[in-house]
């Protein structure tokens, strides 16, 4: 008897409690947000920078009053951690601290594992800086999506600009890092170029150890080979010495510098780099970003990093600000479609196929398959008096979709079926 | 065109192999009298490269003359050897000498770790750099190629100057008598009234300056990086290893191996540069256990 009371008590409590509609959830008192980014090892150059602006971007949304009035929190993972450290950490901050969007990760090797574990723990995850292109065309995700473009893009835009802007040379060398972006950037470079221009000789295919000290020994033997064009998408540590070791033995006298990543060493490389290198930011990331440079909403941010950091911001920066912008945005977006009540994590996925947003360069969209297109910008070093460092000039802004595998394709398949001729393609000119 | 490629690869292999020296140097002396292997070791020389490249720039901004870098780099040295490694020495080696050599290697472990986060909260994790030294010498041209004086002429000259001193201090000094005998046998040593404390501090803190010296020399060829010290503990106990661990001259030897076979891998299978050192280490190994000069049981420096 009692215990039948006590049974039928408990279901009418739960009854009551129980929302009137499915769909009203409630609001949560906070927005968890997990980033994780890398606080050590060598891709804290882009960890870093970044970090400061989410904590920017962040306070900035508050102070307006959060999303729909809900404030943001965020919770950082060092990626530098290591894997293993990593994964765990990403499954308790999910599972035990409730996040309620994840963003993650810097590196493709970590985006590789993140993504089916996110899958797995039904969490929304943005790939936010990661650039391998095959987790988006190797499998389908229901909770995973990637707010900037991917490898093949922006591997083939400064590959479209090499062939609009110096089409005759003969002979060209990589010198890439030995791991994943720097084996898939070059598998996705040659494959491109193999179709457009098959005259053209590869005379040394480097891949020095990722962190390497010193490039002497590849600098002496291109040295000996003159290549007319030496790509590197090398970063970080690894670029400044590359370029300054190159640049020391008079390297730059004899060959032309393909940098795609180079945007995010500028401000370290000062008067190291020479004039003319052809150089890309993994999207239309730029300071001096020619179309948006005179908007308040970009200046104030730009000086606001400026005053925080000391530096102008870098590309990784304005990734994570495309995090934010697509976070806000398919907030907004999934709230709208649930009649103004706040939704769940399955309205929030539904939402980002098709998602328009716009972060501090050209807006962007979300695929159905979760990637983003994003436009690309590549330019060449030259010299201004504003800066103590080389700016980028004869920039070229291309649109993302002549430069991405269409949904469903896969890059390498896609780039295989490329006719003669079908990279002399022109960006969005601009003089300066 | 062979023999071209030949002698390329040798003058990188040499550039290369000196810096490996200067820091195995060090590691080895330590293991060899201390029987301690000092993991921190690679911390010493990224502090090493950043002292100097903050004492450089310094330099640089101040207007002071350009050739000041070069003392700036061994005073920048043998600063933070003395400092750190004298302070790692007294405050927690000293302790652990007659424990079990796992735990001293995990408290030099415990010591890298808590050094390299140091460094990133002292100097963060933007690259560094500091070439003046590299641009005042200039650059060589030999066989069609440009090599910059300071890493064909300078840093082998530095190492063989390092080598030589290190002998002649061992063979021909009072303080070398002592730390070969305490090396030899500590109890007699103690007993005949050699201050085996004293030797074992001195000793230490010569390998952290030599440390701490290849950090300093390598500033100008490289950008100062989080996680430097690590690859360089690596490589440089791969050198001492295929030494055998507390040879000196042999650590020369096989810093020459593997420098130059690195160098010819990037003529010739650029596939494999990345495992040389390493591959270098286990054929050794493989061959003879104590490595190239090791001796069984008995260990001498």
């Amino acid at each position: 008897m009692n215990k039948f009371s006590g049974a039928a008590s408990a279901a009418a409590l739960i009854a009551a409690l129980a929302p009137a509609g499915a769909f009203a959830q409630d609001k949560p008192a906070e927005l968890n947000i997990g980033i994780t980014t890398y606080s050590s090892g060598a891709a804290s150059v882009f960890g870093v920078p970044a970090r400061h602006a989410a904590e920017m971007l962040a306070e900035r949304i508050n102070a307006k009053g959060g999303i729909d009035g809900v404030p943001i929190k965020l919770h950082f993972i060092d990626e530098g951690a290591g894997l293993e450290t990593l994964l765990t950490e990403y499954r308790r901050l999910v599972e035990d601290e409730g996040m309620d969007v994840m963003f993650a990760s810097i590196s493709s090797g970590v985006c590789n594992k993140i993504a089916p574990l996110a899958e797995d723990l039904e969490v929304i995850n943005f790939m936010w800086d990661c650039g391998t292109q095959r987790i988006l065309e190797d499998d389908d995700y229901d909770y995973v999506f990637r707010t900037q473009a991917n490898a093949t893009p922006e591997v083939l835009a400064p590959l479209a600009y090499l062939l609009k802007h110096h089409p005759e040379f003969k002979t060209l060398a990589v010198v890439n890092q030995d791991y994943a972006w720097g084996r898939d950037s070059w598998e996705i470079f040659q494959a491109a170029l193999k179709s457009q221009r098959p005259d053209v000789e590869v005379v040394a295919e480097l891949f020095p150890a990722f962190g390497a000290a010193d490039f002497s020994a590849e600098v002496s033997r291109l040295q000996a080979l003159q290549p007319d064009v030496i790509l590197s998408t090398s970063w970080g540590g690894d670029l400044d010495t590359f370029v300054r070791q190159a640049g020391q033995r008079g390297l730059f006298d004899q060959s032309l510098f393909v940098l795609p990543l180079a945007e995010s060493s500028l401000q370290r490389l000062g008067d190291s780099l020479p004039e003319g290198a052809i150089v890309g930011a993994r999207g239309d990331h730029y300071f001096q970003h020619p179309e948006r440079r005179d908007d308040p909403e970009f200046k104030k941010f730009n000086e606001d990093f400026k005053a925080r950091t000391g530096e102008y911001p870098i590309y990784s920066v304005y990734h994570m600000v495309q995090a934010f912008a697509a976070l806000e945005a398919v907030y907004d977006k999934a709230i709208a479609a649930n009649g103004g009540a706040w939704p769940e994590k399955e309205q929030i996925a539904e939402a980002m196929a098709g998602l328009e947003f716009q972060g501090l360069g050209r807006p962007l969209s979300i695929r159905e398959d979760g990637q983003a297109v994003e436009a690309q910008l590549v330019g060449m070093t030259g010299t201004s008096e504003a800066f103590p460092f080389k700016i980028i000039k004869n920039i070229e802004i291309y649109d993302a979709e002549p430069l991405m595998a269409p949904v469903g394709e896969e890059s390498l398949d896609w780039i295989g079926k490329f006719e003669p001729g079908r990279l002399d393609i022109s960006g969005t000119p601009f003089e300066n | 065109m062979t023999m071209n490629i030949a002698a390329l690869a040798l003058l990188d292999g040499l550039a290369y192999a000196s810096l490996l020296f200067l820091v195995a140097v060090g590691l080895t002396l330590i293991f060899g009298v201390l029987g301690i292997l000092n993991v921190a070791h690679g911390s010493l020389y990224a502090i090493g490269a950043y002292a100097t490249a903050t004492l450089g720039q310094w330099l640089v901004a101040q207007g002071f003359n350009p050739w000041l870098t070069f003392p700036g780099m061994i005073v920048a040295a043998v600063a933070v050897g003395v400092l750190l490694g004298g302070l790692i020495e007294r405050l927690l080696l000293q302790r652990i000498y007659s424990k079990d050599p796992v735990l001293q290697l995990l408290v030099t472990f415990a010591v890298f770790m808590i050094l390299e986060n140091l460094q990133r909260m002292i100097w963060g994790v933007q690259p560094y750099f500091m070439s003046t030294p590299l641009t005042v010498l200039g650059n060589v041209r030999l066989l069609g190629i440009n090599y910059t004086a300071y890493q064909v002429l300078f840093l082998p000259a530095a190492a063989l100057v390092v080598l030589f001193t290190l002998r002649y201090f061992l063979r021909h000094t009072n303080m070398g008598a002592q730390i070969l005998a305490v090396t030899e046998d500590r109890e007699a040593a103690t007993a005949i009234g050699i201050n085996a404390s004293r030797v074992y501090f001195m000793t230490f803190v010569i390998g952290a300056c030599f440390a701490a010296l290849g950090g300093a020399l390598a500033t100008p060829t490289t950008s100062l990086v989080t996680g430097m010290g690590a690859n360089m503990i690596v490589l440089s106990f791969a050198v001492a290893a295929t030494a055998g661990l507390g040879q000196i001259e042999g650590a020369a030897i096989s810093a020459l191996i593997i420098g130059i076979a690195r160098s010819f891998a990037v003529y010739l299978s650029p596939e494999i540069e990345v495992i040389m050192p390493y591959l270098i280490m286990v054929l050794v190994l493989l061959v003879r256990p104590n490595g190239l000069f090791g001796k069984e049981t008995v260990r001498k420096i």
